[in-house]
């Protein structure tokens, strides 16, 4: 009898090694053309080297170098070497000499690792291409010698081989080294190179200090420019929403859970029993199955029970933005610029996935003017160099109007042109990248609105510098006629008519018509103290008086103040009063306890004038003003918690809220009861609230046009904070779940009810409440 | 008794200056903001005179304020300018524009940066004081073009001494040379046989019609240009224009360029707007090369550059070549036509049948279909 056909094809199925997968699949893996491949090896050696100092809290000091092989084509050395905690010797050769080995793989939380193939790819295409191993050398404890190995990836088994080993004595104190020889092509000007690669991954792991040596020995040191580590992240749960039915499988076989329901308690991200029994419930699937039992159709209907059920939102702490100083700082070393604006979102949501936008605008310097704008992207610190076109970040830019930006722009969407750099950061659990090859993000709606967002905020403080840059050389050209040409229009025209020289003081102040303000700072390295001084000239013919602000970070300590100021919050005000024509008034003050870099730039407002009138500070604008102070906030404490100031916020909102419903409490077990149809109610106030939301925010936002939408889904993510708040404030008491759902709907209630009183135009004591919640957008309503 | 005379002249002239001076004073001492107001000095702001028949400068003034930076520096190098040309009158000194401009390097804030400025600004001063850079004792660099033909003229030469020079018969080939002064005292003309005046653009054309006879064959006499001509080339053409009562025909390259060239001798010139009642001789005939030429003659041709396209747009909204009603020529449709075509051609291409094929053909042709031969 013949053998069966499939019996054959299985003998030739078993021969497709992993060098064969590994050959077919090059592209996705990044190994398409020599100088990606280059670019694919440091990046996933780099990557390794920053996540591994991380995770030990070492401040990442990175080595790398490329060096040409003599006499051979396309061939290099890369040696990459880090001071991080070293790898134990048994964990050598599974980690360098086997594909899709790894920790992070079916971790849920934010690191560069997800990002590509790994190490063991790279080794892998190194002894493919030249035939050589690959050198690891690592040390793990400062009283123990350094190990090394040469290792291979046997190809058909997918398993590593140590060719030799040893043990010697390694000047390093911890660390791992890995040296390869690669087949590739190594260029630099391009924007895809390794020097562009480290320059960025420099800019967004401002921690990490890398010396680069080119194979023309050019030796580049990219500095640090903080000594904090970035916050470590946590691994968190997953999200009901957002998983996938082979996932709920796998876990439900994996789960040491012995019922359905604590299984759904234990293993997802905020299931709460209630919950937990509302979706077996709906599911129509007992909670007492044994996970391991669950089947497709149970699945699905649990899957479909995921979406019905309001499940809170994942939490967000587990995320590990930058941060606006630090991205400014990155930014800063690496780049030559007039100036530089940074915004970090708040952290957001989508489909059960935490995840944060982070923007920066780098504007002027030697950048060229008339070119497009170049575009960073990283995702989870690292860069994204290749697919620009296809990445949603690139998209949330096309998709802006620039031309109100200062930017030009054709026809108001693509690319802008002009001299400067938008940077996008995102970091997520799982980045939803759109290919294998990992150098996109999909286009999420939740991602391009957040990136537009605080891309935005940037936008509008380029703006007014860009305003501000006008404005100023006007003003120098008006004191070159004024100090200059004027004086000596009147002399050599009195000497003409033999008359005597005419008076120019009120002349000037007609040119000028303008109340100039100067501003420096000084810094006093020792002391640690910024001198600000204010010169303010009232070069107008008239008298004015006005009212000056200073913005102020609010950690540090202010003193010194001159004259006496007003008031003194996040904002120094002075009352100048009555200031003659062409007189001068001198202001000053110190801030004491910051970095040089922490305060590089002053911020000025008028107010009770004509802000035409002014050159050297802006309009007094009530939300800007608010966002100055709440930006400040949040930089104090960027790296402890992005969101603090706003969750706080919340917290006080909350308080009140359960002050004045206060009665309802008393009728706890009632409100449960009642819980079934408030939930519907809550729909309906849901939709109209949003609708409400979205033409306030409108108003607050100018960008009227592109904002559709995104305000309902602002909404939403406004309550899941709010409901966070309330889970995390109540949350040890976990006996109150009842109390805490109850709370939930109250707080959506709560909008409702302060709507519906302001719509009255009743002034009701809650009004206090409503403005901070809503902003003052109300008020100019 | 001369002598007097232009001491009166001078005087005047330096109370017009000082009048401009006054103005800037007057303003400060009142505490205003000093400017002075000049016409805008575009084709956007010429208009026709129908009184002189030629374009000036239309009612839209400009203010040179001290407001702006270039407002302020323009009012201070008109003090510094006034005061210099005040002295130089008083002292019975001439300089060139050049001079001048070298003379500002000692002006410190109020020198200029280039000739241009300088030159611009005595345009300026010129519409202010309503008077001549001659009045100011300033000249250009460089002197007028060439004359050959049967007229004579009486020139007030250096030595005070008149002389008489026939343009025929007491000149080499290169002809006379045209001064930088044309005007009565310094130039009479005398006696004169000739039936039209020939304005030509190119050097090598006006020797090809001089080796050729054409000014005796044809009566005529021949001016060069030499390209975009000098005042006081224009001034002697509209002299002689009048006063011995010859027409004018101006014959140019095929180019955007020479069009203007005719319209500076014919209409008057956009800078000058001012004086183009002096200068502009509104009955002269082009008598091309004109891009309808070019397809009827079958002339070599090089292709328009961009700026040539450019100027010639320009050119469809200047208002001296707009509509027909007061040239002879069809502006529009000739300037549509060489856009169409994109094609320019030279004078000299004539020669492509020929030597004398310019005298003995064209310029016949030409000639009778503006009536001025038979």
């Amino acid at each position: 009898m013949a053998t069966p056909i499939a019996e054959e094809l299985a003998k030739k199925q078993k021969e497709i090694s992993v060098a064969e997968f590994f050959e077919r699949n090059k592209q996705i893996l990044g190994f398409d053309s020599l100088t990606r491949a280059m670019l694919t090896s440091v990046k996933e050696g780099v990557d390794n080297a920053l996540d591994a100092c991380e995770e030990a809290d070492i401040l990442p000091d990175i080595l790398v170098e490329i060096k040409k092989v003599e006499k051979a084509r396309d061939e290099y050395n890369i040696i990459i070497e880090d001071n991080g905690p070293g790898v134990v010797k048994k964990q050598i050769p599974p980690i360098f000499g086997k594909l899709l080995y790894g920790s992070r793989f079916h971790a849920i939380r934010q690191s560069r690792g997800q990002q590509g193939i790994g190490i063991s790819a790279v080794v892998m295409y190194a002894q493919l291409t030249t035939g050589r191993p690959t050198r690891i050398t690592s040390k793990i404890s400062e009283d123990r010698p350094a190990y090394q190995a040469d290792l291979v990836i046997d190809t058909k088994k997918n398993k590593p081989e140590i060719l030799r080993e040893e043990t010697f004595h390694w000047d390093k104190k911890t660390g791992t080294k890995i040296e390869l020889t690669v087949q590739g092509r190594y260029v630099r000007e391009k924007r895809q190179s390794v020097y562009e690669y480290l320059r960025s991954t420099a800019v967004v792991n401002p921690h990490a200090r890398i010396v680069f040596i080119e194979p023309d020995d050019t030796k580049t040191v990219f500095e640090r420019a903080t000594d904090r580590m970035p916050k470590p992240t946590v691994e968190i749960k997953p999200h009901p929403e957002g998983t996938e039915l082979g996932t709920l499988l796998k876990m439900g076989k994996a789960t040491e859970s012995y019922k359905l329901l604590s299984f759904l308690v234990n293993e997802f991200s905020r299931v709460t029993p209630e919950k937990a029994r509302e979706i077996c419930n709906r599911a129509v699937v007992d909670e007492d199955l044994r996970p391991q039992d669950i089947n497709r159709e149970q699945a699905n209907r649990l899957l479909d029970a995921f979406k019905l059920v309001k499940i809170m939102a994942p939490p967000t702490d587990c995320l590990s933005p930058i941060g606006e100083i630090l991205v400014k700082k990155g930014l800063k070393k690496e780049m030559k610029a007039d100036f530089i604006v940074t915004s970090t979102r708040p952290p957001s949501v989508h489909s059960g996935t935490p995840f944060q936008v982070e923007a920066g605008i780098v504007y002027g310097g030697e950048l060229p003017k008339d070119q497009n704008i170049q575009i960073m992207r990283f995702a989870n610190r690292v860069p994204l160099l290749y697919q620009q076109g296809g990445c949603v970040m690139t998209h949330a830019i096309e998709n802006m109007d620039w031309r109100r930006y200062g930017l030009e722009q054709r026809g108001g969407s693509g690319i802008p042109v002009g001299p400067a750099i938008v940077s996008v950061h995102v970091a997520s659990t799982r980045i939803p990248f759109t290919s294998e090859s990992k150098e996109a993000i999909a286009d999420i709606p939740e991602i391009q609105t957040e990136t537009q967002l605080a891309i935005r905020e940037c936008a509008r403080k380029m703006l007014s510098h860009i305003r501000k840059k006008l404005k100023l050389a006007k003003m120098k050209e008006k004191e070159e006629i004024i100090r200059k040409v004027l004086p000596l229009i009147a002399e050599k025209s009195a000497e003409i008519l033999n008359k005597p020289v005419p008076p120019i003081e009120q002349v000037v102040a007609k040119i000028m018509n303008s109340i100039i303000i100067e501003d420096s700072i000084s810094y006093d390295e020792k002391k640690k103290v910024h001198k600000i001084r204010i010169n303010l000239t009232n070069y107008t013919p008239h008298a004015k008086k006005f009212k000056l602000g200073a913005v102020v970070p609010s950690d540090a300590k202010i003193q010194n103040i001159e004259p006496k100021p007003e008031k003194m919050d996040h904002v120094i005000i002075w009352d100048m009063k009555r200031i003659p024509s062409t007189e001068k008034r001198v202001l000053g003050f110190e801030i004491c306890g910051l970095d040089r870099d922490d305060y590089d730039e002053n911020e000025l407002y008028v107010d009770g004038i004509d802000p035409e009138l002014v050159s050297g500070a802006e309009e007094w604008d009530a939300t800007a003003f608010e966002e100055k102070s709440k930006m400040t906030e949040k930089g104090e404490e960027e790296i402890e918690s992005e969101s603090e100031t706003e969750e706080s916020k919340r917290t006080e909102i909350k308080e009140e809220t359960e002050e004045k419903a206060g009665r309802k409490e008393e009728t706890e077990e009632k409100v449960t009861e009642e819980k079934i149809e408030v939930k519907n109610v809550e729909k309906k106030i849901e939709l109209e609230s949003e609708d409400k939301e979205s033409k306030k925010t409108e108003i607050k936002r100018e960008e009227k046009k592109e904002e559709t939408g995104k305000e309902q889904w602002e909404l939403e993510k406004k309550k899941d904070e709010t409901k966070k708040v309330v889970k995390e404030k109540k949350g040890e008491k976990t006996e109150k779940k009842e109390v805490e759902e109850k709370e939930e709907e109250e707080v959506e209630k709560k909008i409702e009810s302060e709507k519906g009183e302001a719509k009255d135009s009743k002034k009701a004591e809650i009004k206090k409440d409503i403005k901070e919640k809503a902003g003052k957008e109300r008020e100019e309503q | 008794m001369t002598g007097e005379k232009k001491t009166e002249k001078g005087k005047e002239t330096i109370q017009k200056l000082e009048n401009v001076a006054s103005e800037v004073y007057d303003r400060l001492m009142e505490t205003q903001i000093p400017f002075v107001s000049l016409p805008v000095r575009t084709k956007k702001n010429i208009v026709f005179s129908d009184r002189h028949s030629v374009w000036k400068y239309g009612d839209t003034m400009s203010e040179r304020t001290a407001k702006t930076l270039d407002g302020a520096y323009m009012l201070l190098r008109t003090m510094y300018t006034i005061d210099f040309i005040r002295k130089q009158i008083n002292t019975k000194k001439s300089s060139t524009l050049r001079e001048m401009y070298y003379i500002s390097e000692g002006w410190d804030l109020a020198k200029f940066h280039a000739q241009q400025e300088s030159d611009r600004l005595i345009e300026d001063m010129e519409i202010m004081t309503k008077g001549m850079r001659e009045d100011f004792k300033l000249r250009p660099e460089e002197n007028g073009a060439s004359i050959i033909g049967n007229i004579t003229i009486e020139e007030v030469v250096r030595t005070g001494a008149k002389r008489k020079i026939n343009c025929r018969d007491d000149i080499g080939d290169a002809g006379y040379t045209i001064p930088y002064n044309v005007e009565k005292e310094k130039i009479k003309f005398k006696d004169w046989d000739a039936d039209f005046i020939i304005a030509i653009e190119t050097g090598g054309m006006f020797d090809r019609l001089s080796e050729n006879g054409f000014d005796e064959k044809s009566r005529a006499i021949l001016v060069h240009l030499k390209g975009q001509p000098a005042r006081c080339t224009r001034r002697l053409i509209k002299r002689i224009s009048e006063e011995c009562k010859l027409p004018v025909v101006v014959f140019t390259d095929g180019d955007p360029w020479s069009y203007r060239i005719f319209a500076s001798v014919a209409y008057g010139a956009i800078k000058t707007a001012h004086i183009s009642e002096y200068l502009a001789t509104p009955s002269a005939s082009f008598i091309g090369i004109l891009p309808s030429d070019i397809e009827n003659y079958k002339l070599p041709t090089d292709k328009l550059t961009d700026q040539d396209i450019h100027a010639l747009k320009s050119e469809l909204s200047d208002p001296r070549f707009k509509g027909n009603a007061y040239q002879n020529t069809a502006w529009e449709d000739e300037i549509k036509l060489q856009l169409e075509i994109g094609k320019k051609s030279e004078q000299q291409a004539l020669a492509k049948y020929g030597l004398d094929y310019v005298t003995d053909t064209y310029l016949p042709e030409k000639l009778s279909q503006i009536g001025l031969i038979k």
